[in-house]
């Protein structure tokens, strides 16, 4: 009874004092590729560093699979310590319902808004005058990646811009090298906004996706958008989709693929395959036609956590919330991660020539375009990829069908 | 103790002085066995109806991610009807349910047929066939997408054996995907309706065989105009398994094509799953899921009338 006892004190000792230090915090997202987990892996190191765990929960399915799954988990009570989510109308009723921890103390107090490269950033996650998210990185999928190889098998130089690229297509045809490498399924949704934005200019996109102008959806501005899609659909042949962005990757690495519009974070690919931009591959952000692109940040929240919670845990949330946008981490993360990071006072030293380009971008007073999803509820967001879709899966399509369905969708997009 | 003992187990008494009345029936008789079933009936009140009436409901509202919206009236059907991805889906869902209905049952039944010949090592053909059934629709559709994909399954191998101009590209064929859809469909779900099948040929009595071969008549005129219809029963249960699970299709498509190429292999139950999680749009969901539920009550209704109507005198 007695050796009990003093076993008994011990444990409750030993389980205090543990509590007292450290806490382990569930940490859910969905960054699985090659890159995104060596990058997600450098916010567990530093993170584990301060003493506390990082207990890493990855969720297949990317965005669209994962970011249901933790929506319905913070909603049916059983949330997570913290989490990669998107930003928008689904987590703005998150918010609403009182589901999400308010960071303002936080923010104001490491002075979050003074070191953000652009405060914007700050927009999507601010609700009623408070930050409930803290953006990671500087996410765009306006980058045409180019392969060396492939414009060396076809004998032409590297093209400078989007209107250079689309002229060396039958070119690269002869030479036997697909001249746009598409992955299957998402990878298509966000090349129309890409076009739109940068072949339709930052006046064209704010139009559409912030006024919802539907009669800026049937300009000649727009035509010519929707003649560029038709264009990359008709070059493209169903048979040469490869399953994932990061085969793209390969092919364009390989040569047997000559370009691609897809997002920075296929740049963790080439960096993982031990490529370095400007000689095995090339980086053209905004197409090479505008300097004005849009940009959205990866960004986690942090739940409120049910009554009960041990204050260490809370504690734990906090901790994390500064370590994310720390230098330290900032550097450590977006290197990995090929994205744009967050803070333009950091040691870019070992930066490559692409994240150089996009500090440019950053530096820039304009700013960044804000994001589509911002700005379109992702309902309306879902209406524009079943039409982008059907679109390029139907090469009848007519673009004259394309605008009318587009706009329309834009008449009632909220 | 004997007098308790005598006066019934199931609590009904030895003997009634009159006909019992209405409430007697509704709460006394049987009373172990009603609350035996009891909370059955409560998770059907509550869980199935409950929750349908519900789904309905908020289909009348303009709820988003959470179910908080205004009353909207048909504005969700509305916008149902017009959308095109919808309309594509229901398109698909119709070839292929006529399709794959026609399929299994044909394709079920004839295998049943050949088992129902005295085959040596029935019991392993008969594992072999049902064997695809045990496989959910994930795996089934998975396997599938790896036979199908022209650049590592049938076509890159027969192509590599040397026939170069072999070509099977159903699945990222716009036109041909549903077809690779039904291929998958058909595989999973013969074995399925060859077992019941087979179990109604096995309740045939072997006396209608007798006499069948007494009067000299074949044995394909058999089956087709005298088991068949003493199978009724049997078959018209197997449509309305198979409909309503076709009704249903989605593990199987997300998993072989995740409704593309493009929009050309969607389906309704796909529709209702993007609107209510991806696009956090509550109320145009359930208006979709609520057109998949008449849908089933448009197969199920005629075969209640059938089962369990009034029967008619013969």
């Amino acid at each position: 009874m007695k050796k009990f006892t003093v076993v008994a004190a011990m444990a409750a000792a030993m389980m205090g004092s543990t509590a007292a230090m450290a806490a382990d915090l569930e940490v859910t997202h969905w960054w699985t590729s090659g890159g995104e987990s060596a990058a997600v892996a450098e916010f567990a190191r530093l993170f584990n560093e301060t003493g506390n765990t990082w207990v890493d929960s990855a969720l297949a399915g990317s965005g669209t699979g994962a970011n249901p799954v933790i929506i319905s988990r913070i909603l049916g009570g059983d949330p997570m310590g913290a989490t990669q989510m998107n930003t928008g109308r689904d987590a703005e009723g998150l918010i609403e319902a009182g589901l999400i921890r308010d960071l303002t103390p936080i923010a104001d107090e490491e002075g979050w808004k003074d070191f953000y490269a652009d405060p914007g950033l700050f927009d999507a996650c601010t609700y009623d005058g408070k930050i409930y998210c803290v953006p990671v990185n500087i996410h765009s999928w306006h980058w045409l990646w180019l392969s060396t190889a492939a414009y060396e098998k076809a004998g032409t130089a590297v093209p400078k811009d989007w209107n250079e690229y689309v002229a060396s297509w039958p070119a690269l045809r002869e030479a036997g090298v697909v001249p746009f490498g598409l992955a299957a399924g998402w990878a298509l949704n966000g090349i129309p906004g890409v076009l739109l934005a940068d072949v339709g200019g930052p006046d064209l996109y704010m139009k559409v996706n912030q006024d919802h102008d539907a009669e800026a959806v049937r300009s000649p501005e727009f035509r010519k958008v929707a003649e560029a899609w038709a264009a990359l659909r008709d070059v493209v042949d169903p048979a040469e989709v490869v399953p994932q962005f990061g085969d793209v990757a390969n092919q364009l690495l390989a040569g047997e693929a000559a370009g691609n519009i897809h997002g920075d974070w296929i740049q963790g690919e080439f960096a993982v395959a031990g490529a370095t931009p400007g000689v095995e591959y090339d980086c053209l952000p905004g197409l090479g036609l505008t300097n004005r692109i849009e940009g959205g940040g990866d960004a986690f929240y942090f739940p409120v956590l049910p009554e009960g919670t041990a204050q260490d845990v809370i504690d734990a949330q906090t901790a994390l919330a500064k370590l994310l946008v720390s230098k330290e981490a900032q550097v450590a993360f977006n290197l990995k991660k090929g994205s744009m990071p967050i803070r333009t006072d950091i040691d870019l030293s070992t930066a490559n020539d692409c994240m150089k380009k996009a500090i440019t971008i950053l530096e820039s007073p304009e700013g960044l375009l804000p994001s589509g999803e911002t700005l379109n509820s992702s309902d309306t967001q879902q209406q524009l990829d079943d039409l982008n879709q059907e679109f390029f899966a139907d090469k009848s399509f007519s673009v004259d069908d394309y605008i009318e369905e587009y706009a329309s969708i834009i008449e009632q997009a909220d | 103790m004997t007098d308790i003992g005598r006066s019934g187990a199931m609590g009904r008494p030895v003997e009634a002085d009159k006909p019992p009345g209405l409430l007697y029936n509704i709460f006394v008789r049987n009373i172990t066995a009603k609350i035996a079933a009891s909370p059955m009936v409560a998770i059907v009140l509550i869980v199935f109806i409950g929750c349908t009436l519900w789904s309905v409901w908020f289909s009348f509202t303009d709820s988003r991610s959470l179910p908080n919206g205004d009353f909207v009236g048909w504005a969700q059907y509305e916008r149902l009807f017009s959308a095109r991805r919808w309309k594509i889906s229901a398109t698909n869902l119709l070839t292929y349910g006529i399709f794959s209905l026609v399929f299994t049952m044909v394709v079920g039944f004839l295998l049943a047929v050949l088992m129902d010949q005295k085959l040596r090592f029935e019991d392993g053909f008969r594992t072999i066939f049902l064997y695809p059934f045990a496989l959910s629709g994930i795996v089934t559709g998975l396997v599938w997408q790896w036979i199908m994909n022209p650049t590592l399954g049938l076509q890159s191998t027969i192509r590599g054996l040397g026939w170069t101009s072999f070509t099977f590209d159903w699945i990222t064929n716009t036109d041909m995907v549903l077809y690779a859809l039904l291929i998958a469909g058909t595989w999973h779900g013969t074995g399925f309706v060859m077992v019941l099948m087979l179990a109604g040929l096995r309740s045939i009595d072997g006396e209608i065989w007798k006499a069948a071969r007494v009067d000299g008549i074949p044995a394909w005129r058999t089956y087709l105009q005298i088991v068949l219809p003493m199978m009724r029963g049997v078959i018209v249960t197997t449509l309305v398994i198979v409909g309503s699970g076709i009704v249903r299709t989605y593990d199987l498509v997300v998993a072989l094509t995740n409704g593309g190429p493009g929009l050309s292999s969607e389906v309704p139950a796909k529709y209702v799953i993007n609107y209510m999680f991806t696009a956090g749009n509550l109320g145009q969901a359930l208006a979709a899921s609520t057109i998949m539920l008449v849908a089933v009550f448009v197969i199920l209704i005629p075969w209640i009338m059938i089962e369990f109507g009034p029967k008619k005198a013969r």
